[in-house]
C-alpha cells in the first residue's frame, strides 16, 4: 500500500483503496500517516466524495499516534464546517485534553463517546502509552494516584500493571514516609537532564568536513 | 561563460543590447498610427528581441539568454510595455521560423507579462494553462535540447504555481462572475485543476530521475550542483533543472493546501541547510526556506524553523544592495518581513536567541520587540496580527458547488490554519510563564509553584506535563528531541530545575574563521599585481 501511495500521490482512483486501507489499519492495529494524509488530499480536492465514518476513523488512529502531531496534521485538512459536527467536535476536545495533559477529563470524556472509540481497537492502550511518554518525559519519581489518574487504572487492575512495569520495563516502587508509595520511573535524557549528551563542547563532522579542503 | 560579467561591457559584436534598434525603441511607440493594432502590430524592436532570442536558444549560449531574460525583456517591456502586453506569438512567429518549441517560451513570457501589469481575463487564464501544459508535454516527451538559464526555469515552475494560486483565488469570487464566466468555469473545469497542477509537478521530477541525480552525487559518481545543474557536454539542463525546482514547488502547493507534513517529505531529497542549486536563485532559496520554515512552525518543530530562517534572513541582510535592481526586488522584500513575523512567533514560543545571527537579531528587535513581549505574555490578537500577516495566500483546491454558492467562502482555508493555529497558542499559554518561574530556582516545591501561578495542585502538574510535551518533538526516526531552553524534572513533590549553564561554542566559532581566512588568502593570492 505504501508503495501505491508513493507512486500515486495524487491519483483520485485510489481513493477506494485508501478508504479500505484505513479500514485495514482498524482492524490489523497497523498505521500509516501518509496513506491516510494522501487520502484526506483527495477528499480535500473532492469534498463530494469524502466519508464521515472513514476521516472520524482516521483521526482516531491520530490521537493514538501521539506524542506526534498527526492529529492535527490530519486537521489542517479537514473543512473547517465538519470540524464543527460530530463526532469532530468530541475528537477535537479529546485531543484538545490529551495535548494539555488533562488526563481525567479525558478519559471522561472517552467513557461517554465509546461509539467513536471502541470501534478502534487498541485505542485504550495507545493513550496510557502516550501518557506514560509524558510522565517519563517529566518524573522521576511520581505519586501513585498521579500515574492511575492518567492512565485511568486503580486498585487491583493497578496493582497488576505496575507489577508487569516493575518485572519488564525497570520500573520500580518505593514507599516514602507516610506511608505514600512513589513509582521510580527508569531514566532517560529528559527526567536525568545530566544524562544528556553534552552537546555543547563537541563539534559535528560536517562541519569539521568543511576543513578538509583548507587542511590538505 | 563568466556570469560575473553580468551588466558589464563583456558583449561581443553579436549581444543584441548592442543593436541600434534597441537603443532607439521608443521610436515605434512614436509612430503609431490611428489604424494600429496593438496586439499584431510588431515594433522592429521587438522583431531584433526574438530573432536574437530565437538564435542564442538554438546556439545554447546561455549567457546571453540570460542576458535578455533578465535584462532586455525587463527594459523592453519597462519601456514599451508598461500597460499593455507585448505582441502576440502568432505576430512573432514568423521572425522565429515559425519554431513551436520557441513560440511556447515566448508565450510563457508574454502572459507572465501580463499576469504582473493587467489582470487576465478567463480566457487568456484559459490560454495561459494550455500553454503550460504544451510546455511541459514536449520537455516531458520531446527531446529537448536546448540549455536554458536557471533563473528562467524557476520563474517557469514559481509562475505556474503562482497562477494556479491566483486561479484558485479569482474562481472563488464568485459574486462578481457574468453568467457566460460560470459557465466556462463549470465547462472547463481540467483546467487549472489541482489534480494536474500537482502531476506536472511530481512528472518533472519523475521523469527527469532528479531524486536518482541527487542521490548518486553523493557518491560523485555524477554532477548536478557543482555545474548548477547546466550540462557542459552538449546535453540539456532544462528537464533536469525543471525537476529539481518542481520539488520546491511541490512543497509550496502542499503548504498552501495545509499538508504540512507531505510538503516536507517532498523536499527530503534537497537538503535545506547546504548549498545548492535553490540558493544560487535568491527567489528560489527564499522560497523554499519560508515554506520550509512555515511548514516546521506548523509542525512545533520551532528549532528547524528558526535555523532556517535565521540563515536566509543573514543573507538577504548581506547581500540586499546587490538585488535592488532585480524585477523580484519587491517580492524579496515582503518575503523578508514575512520571516521576520515569523521567527519573532517562533522566538516568542521558543526562546533560543542564541540560534539567532547578532544583525538578524538586531534587525528582529527593531521590528518586533514589543510585539514578541506581548506574544510572550500569550496575547493572542498578536499571534493572530503576525500569522495573518505573514502565512502563505491557503488556497481551497476544490471548485466550488455552483449551485449553492451561497455556502461557499473564499477565506476558508485561511481561517482554518489560523484557528488550528490559535488554538495550539492557546494550549501552550502557560509555557511562558512557568518558564519565568523556573528560570528563577533550582528547586521549587510543587506546592508553592503552585500558588505562584495561582493553580491547584493537579492544575499545575498537568500544566507542567504540558510544558513537556510541547517542547518535545517526536523526530522522523522516532526519537524525541528537546526543544526547552529550561529544562527540569519532578521528583515526587518537588521540581528540579537543570543547569542550564550555557557553555559557549568556540568550535563553530573557529571553523568559520579558519574558512574565512583560506578564503581571503585565496582572493590574496589571485590578485596580480600590474608591475607599473
Amino acid at each position: 500500500m505504501e508503495q501505491l501511495v508513493a507512486l500515486n500521490p495524487y491519483n483520485p482512483d485510489i481513493l477506494p483503496e485508501l478508504e479500505s486501507y484505513v479500514h485495514e489499519q482498524v482492524i490489523s492495529q497497523m498505521y500509516s500517516l501518509d496513506a491516510n494524509l494522501c487520502l484526506l488530499r483527495l477528499y480535500q480536492f473532492e469534498p463530494g466524495r469524502l466519508n464521515i465514518h472513514v476521516v472520524s476513523r482516521i483521526l482516531v488512529k491520530a490521537l493514538m499516534a501521539l506524542p506526534a502531531s498527526d492529529f492535527n496534521l490530519c486537521m489542517f485538512l479537514i473543512p473547517e464546517r465538519l470540524q464543527l459536527e460530530e463526532p469532530f467536535l468530541t475528537l477535537a476536545t479529546l485531543a484538545h485534553f490529551l495535548e494539555t495533559a488533562r488526563f481525567r477529563e479525558f478519559w471522561d470524556e472517552a467513557a461517554r463517546n465509546r461509539d467513536i472509540l471502541e470501534v478502534v481497537p487498541g485505542f485504550e492502550q495507545a493513550i496510557q502509552g502516550y501518557a506514560i511518554h509524558v510522565l517519563s518525559l517529566t518524573y522521576q519519581r511520581l505519586p501513585r494516584h498521579v500515574l492511575a489518574e492518567a492512565i485511568n487504572v486503580e486498585g487491583l487492575s493497578l496493582d497488576k500493571y505496575l507489577d508487569h512495569q516493575v518485572k519488564s520495563n525497570g520500573w520500580s516502587l518505593e514507599r516514602v514516609h507516610g506511608g505514600q508509595v512513589l513509582v521510580v520511573l527508569p531514566p532517560n535524557e529528559h527526567n536525568h537532564p545530566v544524562l544528556k549528551k553534552n552537546a555543547t563542547d563537541s563539534i559535528p563532522l560536517e562541519h569539521v568536513a568543511k576543513l578538509f579542503p583548507v587542511l590538505t | 561563460m563568466a556570469y560575473a560579467s553580468y551588466g558589464g561591457a563583456a558583449y561581443d559584436d553579436d549581444s543584441y543590447d548592442d543593436r541600434p534598434e534597441f537603443r532607439d525603441g521608443l521610436r515605434d511607440i512614436q509612430q503609431q498610427d490611428p489604424g494600429y493594432d496593438a496586439s499584431t502590430h510588431v515594433p522592429d524592436v521587438v522583431k531584433t528581441f526574438v530573432a536574437y532570442l530565437y538564435r542564442h536558444i538554438r546556439e545554447k549560449n546561455v549567457y546571453e539568454i540570460h542576458q535578455m531574460y533578465e535584462g532586455s525583456f525587463q527594459k523592453l517591456s519597462e519601456r514599451m510595455f508598461k500597460q499593455s502586453p507585448w505582441p502576440t506569438a502568432e505576430a512573432i512567429a514568423s521572425y522565429v521560423e515559425n519554431d513551436h518549441v520557441f513560440c511556447l517560451l515566448y508565450k510563457e513570457m508574454w502572459f507572465r507579462h501580463l499576469y504582473a501589469k493587467l489582470t487576465p481575463t478567463l480566457e487568456q487564464r484559459f490560454e495561459s494553462w494550455d500553454n503550460y501544459c504544451n510546455l511541459f508535454q514536449v520537455i516531458l516527451h520531446g527531446n529537448v535540447n536546448m540549455q536554458l538559464p536557471n533563473q528562467w526555469l524557476w520563474d517557469m515552475v514559481d509562475e505556474f504555481i503562482y497562477q494556479f494560486q491566483s486561479f484558485c483565488q479569482y474562481r472563488a469570487k464568485l459574486k462578481s462572475k457574468s453568467d457566460q464566466e460560470l459557465l466556462l468555469l463549470r465547462q472547463y473545469n481540467e483546467i487549472w485543476n489541482v489534480y494536474g497542477v500537482l502531476n506536472y509537478l511530481q512528472a518533472l521530477i519523475d521523469k527527469s530521475m532528479i531524486i536518482q541525480i541527487l542521490e548518486q552525487e553523493k557518491d560523485g559518481s555524477v554532477t548536478f550542483t557543482a555545474t548548477d545543474g547546466y550540462d557542459y557536454h552538449g546535453g540539456s539542463n532544462v528537464l533536469k533543472v525543471l525537476g529539481y525546482f518542481s520539488i520546491i514547488g511541490l512543497l509550496r502547493v502542499h503548504c498552501l493546501l495545509g499538508d504540512y507534513h507531505s510538503g516536507l517529505k517532498c523536499l527530503t531529497p534537497i537538503d535545506i541547510n547546504q548549498h545548492g542549486v535553490f540558493s544560487t536563485i535568491i527567489g528560489c532559496h527564499i522560497t523554499a526556506i519560508y515554506y520550509y520554515g512555515f511548514a516546521n512552525l506548523m509542525m512545533r518543530r520551532y528549532i528547524d524553523a528558526i535555523r532556517a530562517f535565521n540563515q536566509v534572513l543573514l543573507y538577504i541582510l548581506k547581500t540586499k544592495q546587490y538585488h535592488q535592481k532585480l524585477p523580484q526586488f519587491d517580492q524579496i522584500l515582503k518575503k523578508n518581513e514575512q520571516m521576520y513575523a515569523l521567527l519573532a512567533i517562533c522566538l516568542s514560543l521558543c526562546p533560543h536567541g542564541k540560534l539567532v545571527e547578532e544583525n538578524v537579531n538586531n534587525q528582529l528587535r527593531e521590528k518586533y520587540a514589543d510585539k514578541m513581549q506581548r506574544m510572550q505574555r500569550s496575547d493572542e490578537a498578536l499571534f493572530d496580527e503576525l500569522f495573518s500577516f505573514a502565512c502563505p495566500k491557503f488556497i481551497t483546491p476544490a471548485p466550488p458547488n455552483y449551485e449553492e454558492l451561497i455556502n461557499y467562502n473564499q477565506q476558508d482555508a485561511y481561517r482554518l490554519q489560523l484557528k488550528l493555529f490559535l488554538s495550539e497558542m492557546r494550549q501552550q499559554q502557560l509555557i511562558s510563564s512557568i518558564r519565568s518561574f523556573l528560570k528563577l530556582y533550582s528547586t521549587i516545591s510543587i506546592a508553592k509553584l503552585a500558588s505562584f501561578m495561582e493553580l491547584d495542585e493537579a492544575g499545575l502538574r498537568m500544566a507542567l506535563l504540558t510544558y513537556k510535551h510541547k517542547t518535545h518533538v517526536v523526530d522522523y526516526d522516532g526519537s524525541i528531541l528537546s526543544n526547552a531552553d529550561v529544562d527540569f524534572y519532578i521528583d515526587g513533590d518537588m521540581v528540579h530545575i537543570a543547569d542550564n549553564k550555557v557553555t559557549r561554542r568556540f568550535g563553530d566559532y573557529f571553523v568559520r574563521h579558519i574558512i574565512k581566512f583560506e578564503e581571503i588568502i585565496n582572493d590574496l593570492d589571485r590578485v596580480q599585481l600590474d608591475s607599473v
